[in-house]
């Protein structure tokens, strides 16, 4: 601050207060009504304090899902998201750092070739590919299965451009010392070009473990099986039966079971979120 | 800029692009090659035969009432969106900049709602507008406002607009924090000593120094307008009530798998696909110049 001015200093907290309410007031409500029971949620106005059924709806939902959403169990569907956005965040990361590297420390016919090829997936991205890319799948009989649901999807120029420019800031000498000692490049990868990326790699991992988290079109199109289901796309299935079914108090338990893993990620590793997220518009 | 000390082997670097490559070739350019191709052709209602009709699929799309339609509702949806979220996560990161006390505090609980998924925000402002038992549409009653997005086209466009500005605010609150961070300290102080008040050394100083940061916001927010809210409109209104809120994504989405109209589709898709590439070398222009005073 520049200077002292009491009343603006004041104005500037109200406003940031205010700025806090909006944006976590949907989310007390939906915590509330997660912990009711569907009579009281659907009574208007609903309650606007906790109440006392925050075990047992979120057991319900854990345990045996919802009836008018087909049942299949919550608990499932948080793996499935689990498993859909680790090997996402850890696929583009792997096959980045492969890349990155071959780009970065070889000279080789085709290396711009590559380098563009990879740049293009940047301008392609799923919505605007849709039909096609669900008929390869379709086609490799993927539809319904872990690998269709994450191997699409880890190609990734933006991973691939972070590491690059990592790269070439790590010092010539490095790799200097580690020939002169006998290694080759795969052991310099693994032995010293891997441990010096771990902070981007932390970073990169909490921007896309919430990417992979989030997807939406890609698992609506190609999980038909409720076992396959991602919890994300779950919740859509469940506000859209009829009207009158919808369990809005065990909606709101899965709403909040959907935004708790991405939500802890993002507050426990702030510092590497946000340096994630700056870097990687970079 | 290049490495000088380089690794002299000839296949290991194709080994090593392998799994990148691959990927990209079997679901990005082999599928957005089909895309290209196929809006090029049409086929009969039953599937059974398929012809050649150059451009005539585009040209049927820019004469369809419905595409333009959704074209109108794509332009307001995403300049809405994009105005919302970036003034309010401007104002909001001015203020986090402005405050000593508790700014941590505050930036924690402004950068969280980034974490949340498209169609689960969707969800939440649903469930807040609901017409019988949501608590804004409950409050909006007693003032004798009969609040109805599925029969009303403007409130359900409002709707989706705020669940989508909503979810964005964080992201740009970030990215205005670190534009402000980077404003120094020394030129403020000059600007207070010779008599100017916050709010002039806000426009003559921040504003200007800001831009960079603006534009790339910009352009950001388009594409998160254009592509990335596909989850909140189909989450929330399933593009309707009669078209209200059908952008150009939820579209290609509903002719290709409910209308199962694969050359129109097809179409659309190149139509989005010169659009991002547009989008994108904007945006790589930029990042090449990088703007600066």
């Amino acid at each position: 601050m520049v200077e002292r001015q009491p009343g603006l200093t004041l104005l500037t907290h109200v406003i940031l207060v205010f700025g806090i309410v909006v944006v976590a007031f949907p989310i007390y409500v939906t915590f509330v009504a997660s912990t009711h029971t569907l009579d009281d949620v659907v009574r208007a106005p609903m309650p606007l304090l906790p109440g006392h059924r925050l075990l047992e709806n979120y057991q319900a939902v854990l345990g045996h899902g919802l009836r008018s959403a087909g049942g299949a169990p919550v608990g499932r569907m948080l793996v499935n998201s689990l498993v859909m956005a680790a090997a996402i965040a850890a696929g583009k990361i792997a096959i980045s750092l492969l890349s990155a590297f071959a780009i970065v420390y070889f000279r080789f016919p085709c290396r711009a070739a590559a380098f563009w090829l990879i740049f293009l997936t940047l301008m392609l991205p799923v919505e605007v590919r849709i039909v096609p890319t669900y008929k390869v799948i379709a086609d490799l009989g993927l539809l319904n299965s872990y690998a269709g649901l994450t191997v699409p999807l880890i190609a990734s120029a933006t991973a691939t451009f972070l590491f690059r420019q990592f790269f070439l800031t790590v010092p010539d000498e490095l790799l200097e010392a580690a020939r002169i000692d006998g290694a080759g490049p795969l052991r310099f990868f693994t032995a010293i070009l891997v441990p010096v990326s771990r902070t981007s790699i932390a970073a990169l991992f909490v921007i896309l473990f919430i990417y992979g988290w989030n997807q939406y079109l890609w698992p609506l199109l190609i999980t038909t099986d409720e076992a396959m289901y991602t919890i994300v796309v779950a919740i859509h299935r469940m506000v859209s039966v009829a009207e009158a079914q919808v369990e809005w108090h065990r909606v709101m338990a899965t709403a909040m079971l959907a935004m708790l893993p991405p939500v802890v990620v993002v507050i426990v590793m702030q510092r590497w979120f946000v340096r994630g997220l700056v870097e990687t518009e970079k | 800029m290049e490495k000088r000390a380089v690794f002299p082997h000839r296949v290991l670097p194709y080994v090593l692009l392998a799994p990148q490559i691959a990927v990209t070739l079997v679901f990005f350019v082999w599928p957005a090659s089909q895309a290209l191709y196929q809006s090029l052709l049409r086929q009969d209602a039953f599937g059974l035969s398929t012809r050649f009709v150059g451009l005539e699929n585009f040209a049927g799309l820019f004469g369809d009432r419905d595409y333009l339609h959704a074209v109108t509702v794509t332009a307001i949806f995403s300049a809405a969106v994009t105005a919302l979220a970036l003034g309010s996560a401007l104002v909001l990161a001015v203020m986090a900049d402005r405050v000593v006390r508790g700014s941590r505090v505050y930036r924690t609980l402004l950068v969280w709602p980034y974490a949340v998924a498209p169609a689960v925000a969707g969800v939440l402002w649903l469930f807040l507008f609901n017409p019988t038992i949501g608590l804004v549409s409950f409050a909006l009653r007693q003032v004798g406002y009969r609040w109805n997005h599925l029969l009303n086209g403007h409130e359900a466009m409002l709707l989706v607009v705020l669940a989508a500005a909503w979810k964005q605010v964080s992201y740009n609150f970030i990215f205005f924090l670190a534009g402000l961070a980077g404003v120094g300290r020394a030129v403020l102080e000059a600007a207070a000593l010779d008599g100017a008040g916050p709010a002039r050394r806000f426009v003559s100083i921040v504003f200007p120094l800001l831009s960079p940061t603006m534009f790339f916001l910009v352009v950001v927010n388009i594409v998160y307008a254009f592509f990335e809210t596909f989850g909140i409109v189909h989450a929330v209104t399933g593009g309707g009530p009669a078209r209200a809120t059908e952008i150009l994504v939820y579209k290609v989405f509903k002719d290709g798998f409910v209308g199962l109209d694969l050359g129109r589709s097809a179409a659309q898709s190149v139509i989005l696909m010169a659009i991002v590439i547009g989008l994108t070398v904007v945006q790589f222009r930029y990042v090449e110049r990088k703007v600066h005073y």
